[in-house]
């Protein structure tokens, strides 16, 4: 009797455990399927020219759907946003590691708390204010005042010459 | 269901219902015993089975009409418009469909709670009735996206974003809710499919919810168990079909008020731009049936907190048969919880009104306070309430006070100690 349950209890665990592999492999080709497609990927990376981006002024650029904001900061912009003191952040970054070329700052038009785009020269840190939910954005599009947990994000870019960046 | 044997009269309905007994299930909802004091009320769970059929009838119409790709969804829906025969009227119907829908379904989840009807032994008919509730603001949250304009695209972002609050995993799901780096063309044709999909997911639970409900029957104004049938009692057909079909037609004049008279009143101006990925409209806002909700999300300062917040806000009504402690049903008997009902109603309200308006200043400060009070009430007031409120005498029965000589209930209870129990 012992040993007939024992037969039993092998062939149940060995089903399930065969069935439990059939169901994950249907599974996740259904779950596999929703995610970005090869030619969503395929669009992955922009080049940008941007002789014509006076200082002061910032260009917003569509890159994998979502807009890049590339502002040319002015002397006075670069010192500010280095003088800012890491204590005072919410999401401590150096400015330096924000902006290669602290000429140049390349980051994602996207509010961190839910996506939405914050608007160019506003809010209380002369940076970005995002309309949605009131996060305050400095020149260097690090969070400073509302919901918004992060720093806007930098992608990755670079310049393939002087005069044209790209992104991705 | 405690139906008396049912035999058809004829002997081809006989052949058929031994087979498949749908005749005895008509006979059961024709004599369904029904509680005779039965308010207006009541006459809502009626006027949602309308509500339903009415959007899957103008989906299914709409659906033949709309495109959904991310470049023609809003000229497609401009089309339905403008050339379609009565396109204007259908969408029109759909568009503010939704909110009626959601209208009828808050008076009737605010019947529940003030007439008890999520307690013992209704807690799964309650349950369903929470989760046709989530899943009617998905659908509705998902076929506000379908149009296309700014106000679907950004709010499909905002919503969508939310998830990025999970730990870890937050930024995978959001890409894979979107099938891209952002909402885009992918978003747009499985959100499509998903709105299509849920309305049969909901009529599903719909027949769960009566079946549920046809167990212990309908719970009634006095809050008591009554003997089925019995003087208490009336057959559904005539009594209740008449009631609930004069309602539907009280109901169907609002209805028809919002369609013909003002039918974007409950919308955004803004949808009425197409979507733009760069530029965010200044003041994004929700329907209105979603911005109590939104409120709470807005008053959490912190991102993961705020969305655990408003998603606490709904799942807490599930347990609501347990935070309640009283054993009396009826608010017409609970003198104390009758007063932190109202309050509770006009709390929704506040949330309601601020989740409108921009979340700043003395706008914030309510809204904190209106958030706090809401969870206060379900957390702490109801399950204390339970032990410390003295309830008035409730009647035996339905009929026992009328018998008793006075239709007015108070007087009665008054004169009658030996009813307290």
């Amino acid at each position: 009797m012992e040993k007939k349950t024992k037969r039993r209890d092998f062939l149940f665990t060995a089903t399930y455990a065969v069935g439990a592999v059939g169901v994950g492999a249907v599974v996740w080709p259904m779950i596999d399927q929703m995610n970005p497609d090869a030619s969503v990927k395929a669009l992955a990376s922009t080049e940008v020219d941007v002789s014509a981006v006076d200082p002061g002024k910032t260009i917003t650029v569509l890159w994998r759907g979502k807009p890049v904001f590339i502002r040319r900061r002015t002397q006075e912009e670069i010192a500010e946003a280095k003088s800012v003191k890491l204590e005072e952040l919410k999401h401590p970054e150096k400015d330096e590691d924000r902006a290669k070329n602290p000429e140049w700052l390349v980051m994602l038009g996207v509010c961190t708390h839910l996506g939405c785009v914050p608007l160019d020269q506003k809010g209380d840190y002369n940076g970005w204010f995002c309309p949605c939910h009131g996060s305050h954005y400095d020149i260097s599009g690090r969070i400073r005042k509302g919901p918004a947990p992060t720093n806007m994000e930098i992608p990755e870019y670079k310049f393939v010459d002087a005069n044209t960046i790209k992104i991705g | 269901m405690s139906d008396h044997e049912y035999t058809p009269k004829s002997k081809v309905g006989k052949w058929f219902n031994d087979r498949l007994p749908l005749l005895t299930l008509a006979n059961h909802l024709t004599d369904y015993p029904t509680p005779k004091n039965l308010n207006y009320w009541w006459t809502f769970g009626g006027i949602l089975t309308f509500c339903l059929i009415t959007q899957i009838v103008t989906g299914l119409v709409l659906a033949m009409h709309y495109i959904a790709h991310a470049d023609m969804a809003f000229q497609s829906v401009e089309h339905i418009m403008r050339d379609v025969n009565y396109g204007w009227l259908i969408r029109y119907i759909h568009a503010n469909g939704a909110s009626m829908f959601f209208l009828a379904v808050y008076i009737h989840i605010f019947r529940s709670l003030f007439y008890g009807s999520y307690k013992s032994p209704r807690e799964i008919i309650w349950i369903i009735g929470i989760i046709i509730y989530l899943l009617m603001m998905a659908a509705a949250f998902l076929g506000y996206v379908l149009p296309w304009g700014q106000m679907s695209f950004w709010g499909a972002t905002v919503i969508t974003n939310l998830f990025s609050a999970i730990p870890l995993v937050g930024e995978g799901i959001v890409t894979w809710l979107w099938g891209g780096y952002s909402v885009d063309n992918p978003t747009l044709t499985r959100f499509f499919t998903l709105h299509y999909l849920i309305p049969f997911l909901i009529l599903g639970l719909v027949v769960l919810h009566i079946w549920a409900l046809h167990v212990p029957g309908n719970n009634n104004p006095i809050g008591i168990d009554i003997k089925k049938p019995s003087k208490d009692t009336v057959p559904f057909h005539p009594y209740i079909v008449i009631k609930d079909g004069f309602a539907l037609l009280m109901f169907m004049i609002v209805f028809a008020f919002f369609v013909f008279y003002t039918p974007n009143i409950l919308g955004h101006a803004d949808n009425y731009i197409e979507a733009n990925p760069l530029v965010t409209p200044a003041h994004i806002v929700p329907e209105w049936y979603l911005l109590p909700f939104y409120a709470i999300l807005r008053s959490v300062p912190d991102k993961l907190l705020g969305v655990i917040a408003m998603l606490s806000a709904i799942l807490i009504l599930a347990a609501l048969p347990w935070l309640d402690t009283s054993k009396i049903r009826s608010a017409v008997f609970r003198p104390l919880y009758k007063q932190f009902y109202w309050i509770l109603v006009a709390d929704v309200l506040i949330l309601g009104y601020v989740g409108a308006m921009p979340a700043e200043g003395l706008y914030l400060l309510i809204a904190r306070i209106a958030t706090a009070y809401y969870f206060l009430h379900f957390l702490v007031v109801l399950p204390i309430l339970g032990f410390k409120e003295r309830t008035t005498p409730v009647p035996l029965s339905i009929t026992e006070p009328i018998l008793g000589g006075s239709p007015n209930l108070a007087a009665v209870k008054k004169k009658d100690g030996f009813r307290n129990q």
